[in-house]
């Protein structure tokens, strides 16, 4: 997520007192629900949205889901005991599905095996705490909610707790709770029991969060509620949709950036048997069938002559060629101190070096789906996303709707990583245009060849480093200019950029603890322009940045002659957070031993989403190219909520970076991806996968995210592993484009 | 008409011969456990045993399961209690849990027919699957897990 948004994050700490923010009520049929204000939120999405006009535009009325048409609730407990626990943010692997019901649990008292879980809809209410928007990214869900949803617990426990004084004629004092009941001496009611006269009473007054001392599930953990139905086939991910007359549909794209439908034929087509309809949207055709099976088979048999497109995008070649030339130039600049240019003139070295990103595909294992059901004043939606109320405003748009005759049900997603937040709502956009075309109930699936020919992508990136030293060998001066497109531009999320700087496109760099102390440093950036379509990709712009600054740093530190542990220490003096996790992962690591022959290891360090993750990489090299036997990783993210699942997050980031540093590389050739399934865009696989340790480092900071801060360090660690085995530094990504033989 | 048999029971599908097993068993059946992840046997996702098999449902023509016994995730036992069933929630294995009922398949495959299997073994029964969630050293602890608990008589599959 944007530094903006991180900034945001510090400025709006939600409140502690929550008395005039969390409403009591009933739920249809019986039952307490324990529901926000909605002017509380309306307040704090007023505060997220500052800046962003863009966004408010779009998201003004998006949030209007009546409260009697929907469980307007972070919390519902029925007569039957059941407590249900209302997500407002989507699971796609990240574990929330367990860890905000642990928020809830540790203030409600109530019984873990009457805990269920289920996705919110669209509605202000579930707008984020901070970002303002109805959002799952930023790796931000555990700390934006942490008060949220323990206020919610809280207050529920206070209701029940005054019902049963009042119904037992005692006072509030003499009564407790545990396991789902409220006990006073030898009187014992379950929630369930006393739900309705608790939704029956006044507000609560005075509600206290517990303190650290009392918390069960904080910082110990649970088992993740969604295991069990992830183990048998009853999760239901957005491609599992089914329902009586519902239709297939897959879309014929144009091959190129841009391309249009020109004309086509549909007689082969809509002679395949299964085959229903064929209709033309505004990117491409669409087949619709009785199955999958049917409507591929008709795809193939389409005739579709393609507009060739205005803008024909350059081949990989010429881009990083363009990127060069202007990586040679200033760039406006996102961050400056003193005079870069001239102090370096003055250094007793240099060291220059030039890095080459490719574009990046997310290739969640669930292609993109989205299913439709269209009448003609009501659209129903079912889809797994990150962004609902944006995915409802935008088909809306579509179909000359308002917000509130659209319904999104958030389902399962097969896993996320950016690709399922995109602003411009593509998937869902285009499926809404199939319902809207046909006239037909419909699920719109991808192939795996759709998602990765046409985008979205991580953009590409040069950065051009020049770095003065001392004479003792630490830098003076720092210049980095780097070169990309934009995440941000024409899209909702363009109010963001300010003076022209994108700074997803230089975080890691830009706010780099590393800078502040250099005297003289600028950080330049171009924003370049292409049609191929990019998105933030998981950990963003620190996935070429934190590779730029720790293999910098690494290659400053051979340069000085010293330690890369010791370097950085040095470098780092009073960022304790960041030395924090350095020291603890230099310790496990056992980085003062001497490892095995053939063995290397290289360390890095970085700070993102609010954590701070450091990570040494044990490797071997083989064929002329790394193999990774261990990553031991520290990480600070302070109260971690649920320490088996920041374990299982930075497992995660790990894995996916090491398949992003060896093998990631979306290139453009004739206007077109190159790749286009696993066989050429290749994903690590079991016999790769390093031993992994995780240490989290025992701290009361303040809370940052785990679903991303893991990925950063990774590949700088690995490639300066592969430094220390070979003598070779990694400027060009992915690895495997490099020869590390003959070292 | 082609008859199969999917978890011990008998279907009759109206299916063209070459449609894959995949899609007969997701589109046709209701069977939504086995995945769609990308269509040409390189990730997994669709794995299920035809005749205590693992193959690749969506490269495998319905056709060739004519007479056959196919078993989904969904049958893999009655109550979630296969043994890697037991050890996958132990060891919290699932993040998005798309990829894992094709691991689970492969998995089941490889514990029959190797009760005790090395780390080696492990790597090559199942580096045919992609988890993007990167859960493989989970993935291999509850593979051990399991194998010690099926030696035990523990679970059933």
């Amino acid at each position: 997520m944007d530094k903006r948004f991180k900034n945001k994050m510090r400025a709006d700490k939600p409140e502690v007192s929550r008395r005039n923010f969390i409403r009591t009520g009933a739920v249809l049929g019986g039952g307490l629900l324990i529901a926000f204000r909605v002017s509380a939120a309306g307040r704090l999405a007023g505060a997220g949205m500052a800046g962003m006009p863009g966004l408010t535009g779009a998201m003004g009325s998006a949030g209007g889901v009546p409260p009697e048409a929907a469980p307007n609730a972070y919390l519902r407990i029925a007569p039957d005991n059941r407590v249900t626990v209302v997500l407002a943010h989507a699971e796609m692997g990240q574990g929330i599905w367990t860890t905000l019901p642990m928020l809830i649990a540790d203030e409600l008292d109530a019984d873990w095996k009457d805990i269920k879980v289920e996705h919110s809809p669209v509605g202000k209410d579930w707008n984020h705490t901070v970002f303002g928007i109805q959002i799952t990214g930023g790796s931000s869900t555990t700390w934006s909610e942490f008060d949220r949803y323990r206020m919610a617990g809280a207050t529920a426990r206070v209701a029940l707790v005054q019902a049963a004084a009042k119904r037992w004629g005692v006072p509030v004092d003499g009564c407790k709770t545990a396991g789902g009941y409220v006990m006073a001496g030898d009187k014992k009611a379950s929630y369930g029991e006393l739900a309705q006269e608790a939704a029956a009473l006044p507000q609560p007054q005075k509600v206290a969060l517990r303190p650290a001392s009392e918390w069960k599930y904080i910082g110990k953990g649970a088992k993740r509620l969604d295991g069990p139905a992830k183990i048998n086939g009853e999760a239901k991910f957005g491609m599992d949709m089914q329902m009586p007359g519902l239709l297939t549909a897959v879309v014929a794209h144009a091959p190129t950036f841009g391309g249009k439908v020109k004309s086509f034929d549909a007689t082969k087509a809509t002679a395949v048997p299964g085959v229903k309809q064929v209709v033309q949207i505004p990117t491409g055709v669409a087949v619709i069938a009785d199955h999958f099976w049917a409507a591929s088979q008709g795809r193939k048999a389409l005739d579709i002559v393609w507009d060739v497109p205005a803008v024909v995008t350059p081949d990989t070649p010429a881009q990083v060629a363009e990127y060069r030339k202007l990586a040679a130039t200033k760039g406006l600049p996102a961050a400056q101190k003193g005079n870069a240019e001239s102090a370096l003139t003055k250094a007793a070295k240099v060291v220059e070096a030039e890095y080459v990103f490719p574009y990046l595909a997310h290739a969640p294992m669930e292609p993109m789906n989205c299913t439709v059901k269209l009448d003609h004043d009501h659209c129903e939606i079912w889809t797994g996303t990150q962004l609902p109320g944006i995915d409802q405003a935008a088909a809306a748009k579509v179909l000359g709707f308002s917000p509130d005759q659209v319904t999104v049900n958030t389902v399962f997603l097969g896993g996320g990583f950016g690709r399922r937040a995109t602003p411009s709502s593509d998937f869902v956009v285009e499926a809404v245009q199939i319902a809207k075309a046909s006239g037909k109930f419909i699920k719109m699936i991808w192939t795996r060849e759709d998602d990765m020919k046409s985008g979205y992508f991580r953009p590409a990136f040069v950065h051009k480093v020049k770095v003065g030293l001392d004479g003792q060998g630490m830098p003076m001066a720092w210049q980095n200019i780097a070169v990309g497109q934009s995440i941000m531009e024409g899209t909702l999320f363009a109010g963001m950029i300010k003076n022209g700087i994108d700074e997803s496109s230089v975080e890691g760099i830009s706010d780099s603890a590393y800078l502040e102390s250099i005297p003289d440093h600028y950080v330049g950036l171009h924003s370049t322009k292409s049609p191929v379509p990019v998105l933030w990709f998981r950990s963003v712009g620190n996935t070429h940045t934190a590779f730029v600054m720790e293999t910098m740093v690494d290659e400053l530190a051979h340069a000085a002659g010293q330690d890369p542990v010791a370097y950085r220490r040095t470098l780092l003096k009073g960022h304790t957070r960041h030395l924090a996790a350095l020291n603890l992962v230099a310790e496990k690591a056992g980085w003062d031993q001497p490892l095995p022959a053939g063995r290397f290891r290289g360390v890095a360090v970085h700070e993102s989403f609010g954590s701070y993750v450091a990570q040494v990489v044990e490797i071997s090299m083989e064929k002329g190219q790394p193999k990774v036997h261990k990553v031991t990783c520290a990480i600070d993210c302070g109260v971690a909520v649920n320490p088996d699942g920041v374990r299982a997050q930075m497992e995660s980031c790990i894995i996916f970076a090491q398949t992003m540093a060896l093998y990631g590389e979306i290139s453009i050739e004739k206007g077109m991806v190159k790749q286009s399934n696993f066989y050429d865009y290749r994903i690590a696989r079991m016999y790769e996968a390093p031993v992994i340790e995780v240490y989290i480092v025992q701290s009361t900071e303040k809370m940052g995210g785990a679903g991303e801060p893991g990925v950063p360090p990774m590949a700088p660690a690995l490639a300066n592993a592969v430094f220390a085995a070979t003598g070779k530094r990694v400027y060009k990504l992915p690895f495997m484009n490099n020869s590390f033989s003959n070292a | 008409m082609i008859s199969l048999t999917v978890n011990h029971r008998s279907y009759d599908v109206d299916a063209s011969p070459d449609m894959p097993l995949l899609w007969v068993l997701r589109d046709l059946l209701g069977l939504t456990g086995t995945k769609f992840g990308c269509g040409v046997a390189q990730c997994g996702a669709c794995t299920v045993h035809l005749n205590g098999e693992a193959v690749r449902s969506c490269v495998t023509r319905v056709s060739r399961a004519a007479g056959q016994e196919v078993l989904t995730v969904e049958g893999l036992s009655a109550n979630n209690d296969h043994p890697l069933q037991l050890a996958w929630v132990e060891f919290d294995v699932p993040q998005c849990g798309y990829c894992q009922s094709g691991q689970l398949m492969a998995a089941a495959q490889l514990l029959r027919e190797n009760p005790n299997p090395t780390d080696k073994d492990i790597d090559d029964a199942m580096s045919g699957n992609i988890c993007r969630c990167g859960t493989y050293p989970r993935i291999r602890q509850a593979i051990h897990k399991a194998a010690s608990l099926q030696q035990k008589g523990g679970g059933n599959g």
